[in-house]
């Protein structure tokens, strides 16, 4: 007979085990990702894939600089417009969670968040684009940002609600007045899961492809003007994968990978300005 | 009961909605003194502390009947900000509230540099006296640039008793300051209470009844919201006038 120690031994292995697969197959799906874009994309990966515009068809070479930075603009724009608001609404429904608005706020933000992609990009298209009759970088902005607001206004308020009423009655306590004790305490608390939140929101949008089909179109072109079309990574893609050319799909790899690249990099960086610094103990 | 006034109730009902949880209190609380407020749990005795520097009303619902004066004027006549007030009326909590992001050093100054535009050598200035008074300059006079949840529960109350006195207020109002800690911990803050009444007038809530019969001049017995007895703390500890004063500190109930 086994003893029962041996018995709760075993089931506890048996336990942990199955949870380690569960880990296993979860992060599969991102590993085999990152291994085909590597292996597909990587072997085109050069400097004037950085710094080059596409090289006309039958050409070699060529880049996708134009993108890179078409990406960098509207989802900055975006950004911009999405994060403040979605930070502030976040803020207002946890801190007044108990009011009709914060209530209808957070049901309009669920369905939103639910909401394809595409359908706020047609919305776009009908508010900007329909009305200036012509297609635009700020259109796509626009789109994205939409996105945004919902994804950065459900984090901001659940980790808002996370900061314990003590630090807020310490604050008071002390003669704050109550604004500047939810956005110098409680922001301020909340900080680095907000930017945490904020960074998986332009993690996700600078990935969309479909809101900017018919608002930011794309370009072949460098530009910096808002109001005329624009280039993005996620249209170099898609652009380039449905092309009939093999080297096209070639680049499609190749501009994936930046994709992930620029995303990377940007995690990197907001992190780094956002850290908390203090002297060593 | 000597020196002059620094805190009066008069009549004083604090409610949550229709439920009084402190019934009619007039109580006087002269300066430079330490006033222990005991009783068992849901005595309405942290409820009473609480609307003494106007934090009952930040509860929703929460309203208050009677009158609060701080050296004579009522805290809560028209047109005082309760803002300005709780700059007088200093607190420190059951708990200790070090703001998580903020160095040690810019936890102390946290009161000072609300609206006030004090220089830099000012502020480092109060700074160390503060935490000098609260006992933690040594401990902590190598690190200030260091992340306050660094230090031990017993560190991080003294810290935020630093916090409570840098702005200079003429009451703290202490909420069961040692109720998490250890007894080390609670040691050091009786020692510093004894110490601080010389500058402050202190008001401290506390379940524990040795602590107040250390550490106060005078004793308050709250029991189902309204106020039993008050007395010097001797007279209280050894000859109590109310039956429900003694059946209390004698360990009889609550």
């Amino acid at each position: 007979m086994i003893s029962r120690r041996a018995l709760r031994r075993g089931k506890s292995r048996v336990m942990v085990g199955l949870m380690g697969v569960a880990v296993l197959v979860a992060i599969l799906p991102l590993f085999l990702i990152l291994a085909s874009l590597v292996i597909e994309g990587a072997s085109s990966l050069s400097i004037s894939f950085f710094v080059n515009r596409p090289a006309p068809v039958g050409e070699t070479g060529g880049g996708v600089a134009h993108a890179i930075l078409g990406t960098l603009m509207i989802v900055g724009v975006a950004s911009a417009v999405g994060i403040p608001l979605g930070v502030a609404a976040g803020i207002y429904c946890s801190e007044y969670r108990g009011t009709r608005l914060a209530w209808v706020t957070r049901f309009v933000a669920d369905v939103l968040n639910g909401t394809p992609s595409i359908v706020v990009g047609l919305l776009a298209w009908t508010w900007v684009v329909a009305t200036q009759k012509h297609f635009s970088a700020l259109a796509g902005s626009i789109a994205l940002a939409f996105l945004m607001v919902p994804m950065v206004m459900r984090t901001t308020e659940e980790l808002v609600r996370l900061v314990p009423d003590s630090l807020r009655e310490a604050a008071l306590a002390l003669g704050y007045p109550r604004w500047r004790t939810t956005l110098v305490v409680v922001l301020r608390t909340a900080l680095p899961g907000i930017v945490t939140g904020s960074l998986l929101a332009v993690a996700r949008v600078a990935g969309e492809t479909a809101p900017l089909l018919f608002t930011a179109l794309g370009s072949e072109y460098f530009s910096f003007d808002m109001d005329r079309p624009m280039a993005a990574l996620p249209l170099v893609v898609y652009k380039y994968a449905t092309g009939p050319y093999p080297e096209w799909h070639k680049l499609a790899w190749t501009a994936s990978l930046v994709l992930i690249l620029v995303v990377l990099v940007l995690n990197v960086a907001a992190r780094l300005a956002t850290r908390q610094r203090f002297d060593r103990a | 009961m000597s020196g002059p006034v620094r805190l009066e109730t008069r009549g004083l009902d604090a409610l949550y909605g229709d439920f009084a949880a402190v019934k009619d209190v007039s109580l006087r609380f002269p300066a430079n003194r330490v006033h222990a407020l005991i009783g068992p749990s849901g005595c309405g005795k942290s409820t009473f502390l609480r609307t003494l520097n106007r934090m009952h009303e930040t509860v929703p619902g929460a309203w208050i009947k009677g009158q609060v004066l701080l050296d004579g004027e009522d805290v809560y006549a028209r047109g005082v900000s309760p803002i300005q007030l709780r700059r007088r009326v200093g607190m420190v909590f059951q708990k200790p509230t070090p703001f998580p992001f903020m160095s040690i050093a810019d936890n102390v100054a946290a009161g000072l540099r609300i609206d006030r535009s004090l220089d830099k050598s000012r502020i480092a200035e109060i700074v160390e006296r503060s935490l000098r008074r609260a006992a933690l300059w040594d401990e902590v006079k190598d690190r200030l640039g260091a992340s306050a949840m660094g230090l031990s529960g017993g560190q991080q109350q003294r810290l935020c008793l630093a916090r409570s006195i840098a702005p200079e207020p003429e009451v703290i109002l202490l909420d069961e300051p040692t109720a998490s800690l250890d007894p080390q911990g609670t040691q050091r803050i009786e020692e510093l209470v004894f110490e601080l009444k010389e500058e402050f007038t202190i008001v401290i809530v506390t379940h524990n009844m040795q602590q107040a019969a250390r550490v106060s001049d005078t004793t308050t017995f709250f029991y189902l919201g309204a106020m039993v007895e008050h007395g010097e703390t001797k007279q209280i500890f050894t000859a109590p006038r109310e039956e429900r004063t003694e059946a209390y500190i004698t360990g009889r109930f609550g």
